[in-house]
């Protein structure tokens, strides 16, 4: 075991942390399924509308790799296959019909587990539907079935603002925890890595994992990314060099699959944030209607439903879905009014991490974050504030420039191996000139993958 | 609300005055924080911005703005021989200093708004810093014509060519002087520039400033500027001739405070800037030849004489001219004050080195930060192969 005590970061303070008690949600009338969560993947759909589905039936699958698909979690019709600019794939909504029953593709997973069984297992994973859970780095794609990856990553920590407790998803669970980090010892030659927090709390319902080994991250958001954990337990050294990683919910997921014999995609989500009618944790689906299990406080005119944390997740809007991998719904409140010279105000009500607000000196406080972008987009100015929120010995302003500059090679260097856009998430809700980082970065991975794809 | 929609009607997209939209929008913008979402990218972001940024240097400022104020009417009735109170002092100053920041701000905004509509963009608060500065870099004597054309300038030549806030090269506020100091060199150095008259000195007043003293000292050099009035304390507190803002080092390290509380300015750079100039002085005393020669000037004299402390503060740390890496702001500041001390200690033709030194700094600033930039990637590189 090993401890990592981080100390660039910052934990935003935001309002509305969910209460940590976890009640069954009524069962979704519609679930969805959006092809922007699984990053890498080309997206080709296997179903119309009106077309009957059950767990486990394959909604749509990956261009160049058929056997890698995206499947529906709950059994139903197909009432939308929404696509957007140029045709592409949006989204998929199915009615359910509340039996459940598991689609005949679906192959049961083998009974013993052994590496000498690593091709079963990815095949079962596939067929279910579950492989996706699975994420690659470099990059942070879906992981390629292809591919050997040389360690696995279990992140048991999340850091961001309101994220979930993973000790409060992973109660009652254990067994079917155990049991996952036992499939995915299968699939690599190397170690499966648990990262928990730094603390006694996070940790402690961690601590009797086998067959990991356990690593502790202290420190604030982004302690918890996985790209951190990997860049300091063992980083990525080339395109080549591929390690996977997986959530705790991921890692239920499977294990559950492997001790009922049958995918289930039921998993605990949180329902957090300042304008969060009720904050508290629920089981649910994935893919579930958000509006089946959250709502926002009746007093406000407008609140945005985020698929995710406020860095990194999706605006839902007011009929979205519970993301693929996401087990946070954060509801804001919109931005509404202008504020009279606000740019003047001493701050004693407003968020941040620069020190020239008085509330710096509050850190207890939580503010009732809105949506604002609290100021116009400026040239990139060298405020040394990147550099204060990223812990990882990699330059953020300059691995920026050489994208934008498009130099693969410089970006390669500079470290954008190691980097997904969520770990320079908290860079771009501290930048003063409200660039988009994350964006960049975006740009900047999927130019390295048109390449390396060219190059194949 | 009425008044607001119809502003927006003409000035706004297909209005009769759209070309004239970033004006309304500049104005806007100041006035009222508005309620624009964020799209994409993360949903809630930090309530501080650059024009929150550039407000905590003008803050950040104003010691220096009062006090410079304050010795202007100070050092003229002490040149006149005539016995003042503080308060004649002050309006003695306002006399100076509105006049000055009247013109630097009406030349300096011109130009900013005139690229702004040219370049179709947002009028950016960035001239805000600049032209705070700029005043408070002068000689109380500058001629307002001379400042309206280093304004010109530092804002069209030192930052609108480079593409405007955010790209130069160069600190726009020091570019405005050096272009002074080169085309109009009388106006800005020598010994007779830096204190307001009427006309007549009177002989117990002394002229130059202690860096013009040090040229050719009578005497041990400690014992020559005091025996001017320039003791340490009272260089300290600042009343002496000189630039409007540089005399008072106190009132720039109180600036120096809020700007390193607020992480506003690097403190690695002022930090460096300091260590640097001691390190040179050190050198120096060690070969000075005689106690009566500048190269004997203690490091603490040089720290409170002349701009050093104003430059370390103020006009080093501008993010967009040092270096970006935390590694090179430390090589950065300490080469900006081992040059200052040396220009003023080896070269008689300057008695003061920190504008020169910061301009050159910001010439290699970006030199710095590819050594740095390398020697990041060559470590990568090796923990790969390890």
């Amino acid at each position: 075991m090993a401890n990592y005590r981080l100390k660039k970061g910052y934990d935003i303070r935001i309002a509305g942390e969910a209460q940590k008690l976890i009640e069954r949600a009524p069962f979704p009338e519609n679930v969805g399924m959006y092809p922007a969560d699984f990053y890498g993947m080309t997206p080709r759909p296997l179903v119309e509308g009106g077309e009957r589905v059950r767990i486990g039936t394959p909604l749509w699958h990956d261009k160049r790799r058929e056997s890698l698909v995206v499947t529906s979690p709950a059994s139903g019709t197909v009432i939308e296959v929404r696509r957007g600019e140029r045709r592409a794939l949006e989204a998929v909504v199915i009615r359910t019909d509340g039996k459940q029953q598991i689609a005949t593709t679906v192959i049961p997973p083998p009974k013993r587990l052994s590496s000498s069984a690593r091709g079963d297992i990815v095949n079962t994973l596939c067929a279910a539907g579950l492989f996706p859970l699975l994420r690659q780095r470099p990059f942070g794609t879906v992981a390629d079935p292809l591919a050997t990856p040389r360690d696995i990553f279990v992140t048991a920590v999340d850091t961001a603002p309101l994220a979930p407790d993973q000790g409060l998803i992973l109660e009652n669970h254990e067994q079917e925890f155990q049991r996952g980090i036992d499939v995915l010892a299968c699939l690599t030659p190397g170690r499966i890595h648990l990262c928990t927090g730094g603390d006694a709390v996070n940790s402690q319902p961690f601590s009797g994992v086998k067959n990991v080994e356990l690593h502790r991250f202290e420190g604030p958001h982004p302690a918890g990314n996985v790209g951190v954990h990997i860049h300091h337990v063992t980083p990525i050294r080339a395109q080549n060099d591929i390690v996977w990683h997986c959530t705790v919910q991921g890692v239920i997921l499977i294990g559950r699959f492997f001790i009922s014999g049958s995918p289930s995609f039921d998993v605990t989500a949180a329902v957090a944030g300042p304008a969060a009618a009720r904050g508290r944790y629920v089981q649910t689906l994935t893919g579930a209607a958000i509006s089946s299990f959250a709502q926002a406080s009746a007093s406000l005119p407008a609140a945005r439903f985020i698929s995710g944390n406020v860095l990194t997740g999706r605006n839902a809007g007011t009929d979205g879905f519970l993301g693929f991998g996401d087990n946070l719904v954060t509801i804001i409140p919109e931005a509404e009014k202008s504020v009279f010279l606000g740019w003047l105000s001493p701050g004693f009500s407003l968020e941040s991490f620069s020190a020239s607000f008085i509330s710096r000196l509050m850190p207890r406080r939580r503010f009732a974050i809105d949506s604002n972008r609290n100021g116009s987009q400026r040239a990139f100015v060298a405020t040394g504030i990147y550099e204060r929120l990223l812990p990882m010995d990699i330059l953020p302003s300059f691995l920026l420039k050489s994208i934008l500059a498009g130099d693969i090679e410089e970006m390669e260097k500079l470290g954008i191996l190691e980097l997904t856009p969520e770990d320079f998430a908290l860079c771009e809700y501290a930048c003063p000139s409200k660039t988009d980082i994350q964006r960049i970065l975006r740009d900047g991975i999927d130019l390295m993958l048109k390449e390396t794809r060219e190059s194949e | 609300m009425k008044l607001h929609d119809t502003i927006h009607r003409v000035f706004g997209k297909g209005g009769r005055l759209e070309r004239l939209w970033p004006l309304v929008d500049a104005a806007e913008t100041f006035f009222f924080r508005l309620p624009v979402r964020t799209a994409g990218g993360t949903h809630i972001r930090d309530a501080y911005d650059l024009k929150r940024m550039m407000m905590i240097v003008v803050l950040a400022l104003i010691p220096s703005m009062v006090f410079g104020t304050y010795n202007i009417g100070y050092q003229f009735y002490a040149s006149a021989g005539m016995p003042a109170d503080h308060l004649a002092c002050v309006l003695k100053g306002l006399t100076v200093i509105i006049p000055l920041y009247v013109v630097t701000f009406a030349v300096g905004g011109a130009w900013e708004v005139l690229f702004a509509l040219i370049r179709g963009e947002e009028i950016n608060e960035g001239f805000f810093v600049t032209g705070a500065l700029i005043p408070l870099i002068m000689p109380p004597t500058i001629p307002l014509w001379q400042l309206a054309l280093a304004v010109s300038f530092g804002v069209v030549l030192g930052k609108e060519l480079f593409g405007g806030t955010g790209m130069n090269i160069f600190n726009p506020a020091l570019v405005s002087r050096a272009f002074l100091f080169f085309a109009y060199p009388k106006s800005i150095s020598g010994a007779d520039v830096w204190t307001l008259t009427d006309g007549t000195v009177v002989d117990a007043y002394t002229m130059a400033t202690p860096l013009h003293l040090g040229i050719e000292p009578k005497g041990d050099i400690v014992a020559h500027l005091a025996g001017s009035g320039f003791d340490f304390w009272r260089m300290l507190w600042g009343l002496e001739p000189g630039s409007i803002g540089e005399t008072s080092a106190v009132a720039v390290l109180a600036g120096a405070f809020i700007l390193v509380i607020t992480g506003v300015g690097s403190w690695r750079i002022i930090v460096s800037v300091f260590a640097g100039g001691a390190a040179m002085a050190l050198l120096c005393n060690a070969f000075a030849p005689s106690p009566a020669s500048m190269l004997a000037l203690p490091a603490h004299y040089h720290f409170v004489a002349g701009g050093f402390a104003f430059g370390a503060v103020f006009m080093a740390t501008d993010p967009v001219s040092a270096t970006g890496t935390n590694a090179g702001k430390y090589v950065y500041g300490f080469l900006i004050g081992l040059l200052t001390v040396m220009v003023r200690t080896l070269n008689p033709a300057y008695p003061e080195g920190m504008m020169l030194a910061i301009l050159f700094m910001n010439l290699f600033a970006p030199l710095i930060d590819y050594t740095v930039v390398r020697l990041n990637m060559r470590r990568r590189v090796r923990r790969a192969a390890g």
